[in-house]
């Protein structure tokens, strides 16, 4: 019974990360009695549980998660919507408008092919499809801005303990910032400037989430970019 | 027979019978590939692009309960000599059949219902052992995608000429030699997914490239590795 | 072999709309600016020429082949000059792999125009029995990248390719031409290089990137040779170029080539 790895070791695919039995997380399976990686990697092991925090990988949907996508197709009474997950996720009228469905509906008129949306996925279907929904607060048609994207399995660093992180961003340039888990990113900023300080921010957390440290440079590099602007 | 291999020739390109040819493979080199990885063994060069998962058309190809792995083999026009058409040829579509037996054991297909996953090869030069080279770099480009995979497959061939068993075969002692064994390997599971066999050998002598192409693979995996780890070490190097 | 890319995003055509109007790029670039453009020759060993072209992070690899063939019916004392381009799967999710579709073919037949019209070569010279056999000359484009402005960086890694390319060197008997083991190098007559010009709103800008030509209304490509003269011009797209935008992009267009000329 023992763990093969430090903690925070960057692991490949096949790796033996315990010997013996542990309870599984993210990224790992059974077998031959041991735990494996199943993608690359820090390992983590915390609180009798082994998982993996995976450096590459695209997204995987839950109940809950708030996404940006892009409507691709119009069907009878829903919207087939692009959020970069295996399948395209589905958008019924009823999740679209607070109102009782009827016959003289136009649906372009509402949301036409694409548009893009804030929405928040609030089931799966029989079939794993992710089904979203486009009422409640900070939901809906997007007007302004652009997107930008990132690797999904990013997202929580860029999010931070709490928010800290982009919260940092969002303090040092005034831009309002919507991170979808989706791995893609609303940008809306007051002028060109503060956005793309944004971009780079966000480039650079990419590049270098497996790193420890990189609150402290992010904040430096925040630092330097706003004396740039100057 | 196996007496007389102790007496070792060089080979055309003067290496040992069990020596790999170079090799060099680099993670994460297509801006707009879900992974992707560039391999150079011997002459050969070779980049290969994972796309996936994501929907599969026509859906009604699509399989139910699990991802289907579609591979392609495809060679540049000048990546011989003399030029070759770029139209898949039939030796291209067995390849790309092979590569996607050799690596369909390691992938958790079960994990993406009717979706596809997408491995594209593009020859741009070749020296003998193409396959054997795609399969190592499109197991690289898997895990750069981010697929979720058992083990990475590592591929080598090894054959006999001039009366030797040789690793890792070049154009030269594909086309003259005895036999050719491809092989594939997942080398933390230890199963060989991938067998294949050219010409002709006795049964001693084809079990010995079986266990030199095993080797070979091991071999093929170390530098596989350091091609994943690389990526994210360059970056911390460059962070600090 | 492109999947129907579809309508673009509507924010993506506003946001960019609105950045060229106030006479920047999204990527921080100004409207006539190019990417970083890199050039390296001598990269495949199979071949007699090539080149690898990177316009930011499209990149485009070009080998030029010599054979050995028939010439056309209608020109028995000319070389033969084929341009094939190809837009690999790997280079973008939206490319399927297959016969060429009308945009690669377009891609070869711009480039192609272009090194015809400036007659890089005295083909002429290619004969070796009139009628029967002359030199054939291979020029393949490999889109390993897409990530706007294929045309440019094509025809900027096809000049980058021939110029250095080493041609095969036959000896001709008694109407049977052999080939010796002797090259000598080529000598390109002209150096036609290719500036791709796209139009969003009012503006003009040079070396789109892949969400440019995306929400592009129209371009249009001038390949100049190095003295200047115009040798093929393409355009594309649904919306017009006025007389006045016809003339500041062959401006443009003269400009830029002789930056990239710097490359090759």
């Amino acid at each position: 019974m023992s763990a093969k790895f430090e903690n925070r070791d960057l692991v490949i695919p096949g790796d033996v990360l315990f010997e013996g039995r542990i309870r599984t997380g993210d990224n790992t399976f059974r077998s031959n009695g041991n735990v494996s990686a199943s993608r690359i990697g820090l390992v983590n092991y915390n609180r009798g549980m082994v998982s993996v925090i995976s450096l590459e990988a695209g997204f995987n949907p839950l109940s809950g998660d708030l996404v940006i996508g892009e409507v691709i197709d119009i069907d009878l009474g829903r919207w087939l919507v692009d959020i970069g997950t295996s399948e395209n996720a589905y958008l019924n009228v009823q999740d679209a408008i607070d109102a009782p469905f009827r016959s003289d509906i136009v649906m372009p008129e509402i949301l036409d092919v694409g548009e893009t949306i804030i929405a928040k996925i609030v089931d799966m279907d029989r079939r794993r499809t992710p089904i979203l929904s486009i009422l409640g607060p900070g939901l809906g048609k997007v007007k302004e801005g652009f997107i930008f994207r990132i690797t999904p399995s990013k997202i929580p660093r860029l999010i931070g303990k709490k928010g800290s992180m982009v919260n940092m961003i969002l303090k040092a340039t005034g831009c309002n910032v919507v991170i979808g888990q989706n791995g893609r990113i609303l940008i809306q900023g007051r002028n060109r400037e503060n956005e793309m300080i944004v971009v780079k921010v966000i480039e650079k957390i990419e590049r270098e989430a497996h790193i420890s440290g990189l609150t402290t440079r992010v904040q430096e590099y925040l630092k330097e970019l706003k004396e740039e602007i100057k | 027979m196996s007496k007389k291999s102790k007496r070792t020739k060089k080979r055309y390109d003067g290496r040992k019978p069990d020596e790999l040819r170079p090799l060099k493979i680099e993670s994460g080199v297509l801006p707009h590939a879900d992974g992707s990885a560039y391999i150079e063994m011997g002459r050969n060069k070779i980049l290969v692009g994972v796309f996936g998962p994501r929907e599969m058309h026509p859906k009604r190809f699509s399989k139910p309960n699990m991802a289907t792995l579609r591979c392609r083999y495809h060679m540049a026009p000048f990546s011989v000599d003399p030029r070759r058409s770029p139209a898949p040829s039939r030796r291209d579509n067995e390849i790309s059949m092979v590569m996607r037996y050799a690596l369909e054991p390691a992938v958790f297909l079960e994990r993406y219902p009717r979706s596809v996953i997408d491995v594209y090869a593009e020859i741009l030069e070749a020296d003998g052992g193409t396959r054997t080279a795609c399969i190592n770099a499109a197991s690289v480009a898997l895990v750069d995608a981010g697929i979720p995979v058992r083990d990475l497959v590592a591929s080598c061939a090894a054959g006999k000429i001039d009366g030797q068993l040789v690793l890792d075969l070049g154009d030269y002692e594909d086309k003259e030699g005895d036999a050719d064994v491809p092989l594939a390997y997942m080398p933390k599971t230890e199963q060989v997914t991938l067998l294949q066999m050219d010409g002709i050998l006795s049964q001693e002598d084809f079990n010995g490239c079986v266990d030199m192409a095993i080797e070979g693979c091991k071999q093929v995996y170390e530098v596989q590795r350091e091609a994943l780890k690389k990526k994210y070490g360059l970056e911390e190097a460059e962070a600090n | 072999m492109s999947r129907n890319v579809g309508i673009a995003s509507r924010l993506k055509r506003n946001k960019i709309t609105e950045v060229v109007a106030s006479g920047k790029r999204m990527d921080g670039r100004d409207l006539l600016d190019y990417r970083e453009v890199k050039v390296e020759t001598g990269v495949l060993e199979k071949v007699e020429g090539s080149a690898e072209a990177y316009l930011g992070k499209t990149r485009v690899l070009v080998g030029v082949k010599f054979g050995k063939g028939f010439p056309f019916e209608d020109t028995p004392d000319k070389g033969v000059l084929m341009t094939n381009a190809e837009f690999t799967p790997i280079a973008h999710a939206t490319f399927e792999p297959g016969p060429p579709d009308e945009r690669s073919i377009e891609l070869a037949r711009v480039v192609d125009r272009g090194l015809r019209s400036a007659e890089i070569l005295d083909m002429k010279k290619l004969c070796l029995v009139k009628g029967k056999s002359v030199i054939m000359v291979h020029v393949d484009i490999y889109v390993l990248s897409y990530d706007g402005n294929l045309i440019d960086c094509s025809a900027l890694a096809a000049i980058a390719a021939l110029k250095t390319a080493k041609m095969p060197v036959y000896t001709v008997k008694d109407e049977v031409a052999k080939l010796t083991k002797k090259t000598k190098a080529v000598k390109l007559q002209k150096e036609p290089l290719a500036v791709s010009i796209v139009k969003i709103g009012d503006s003009l800008l040079v070396d789109p990137s892949v969400d440019e030509e995306e929400v592009m209304d129209a371009r249009i490509t001038v390949t100049l040779d190095e003295k200047g003269n115009v040798c093929t011009i393409q355009k594309t797209g649904s919306v017009g170029f006025t007389r006045d935008e016809l003339k500041t992009a062959v401006q443009i267009a003269a400009e830029k080539t002789e930056e990239l000329r710097k490359n090759i």
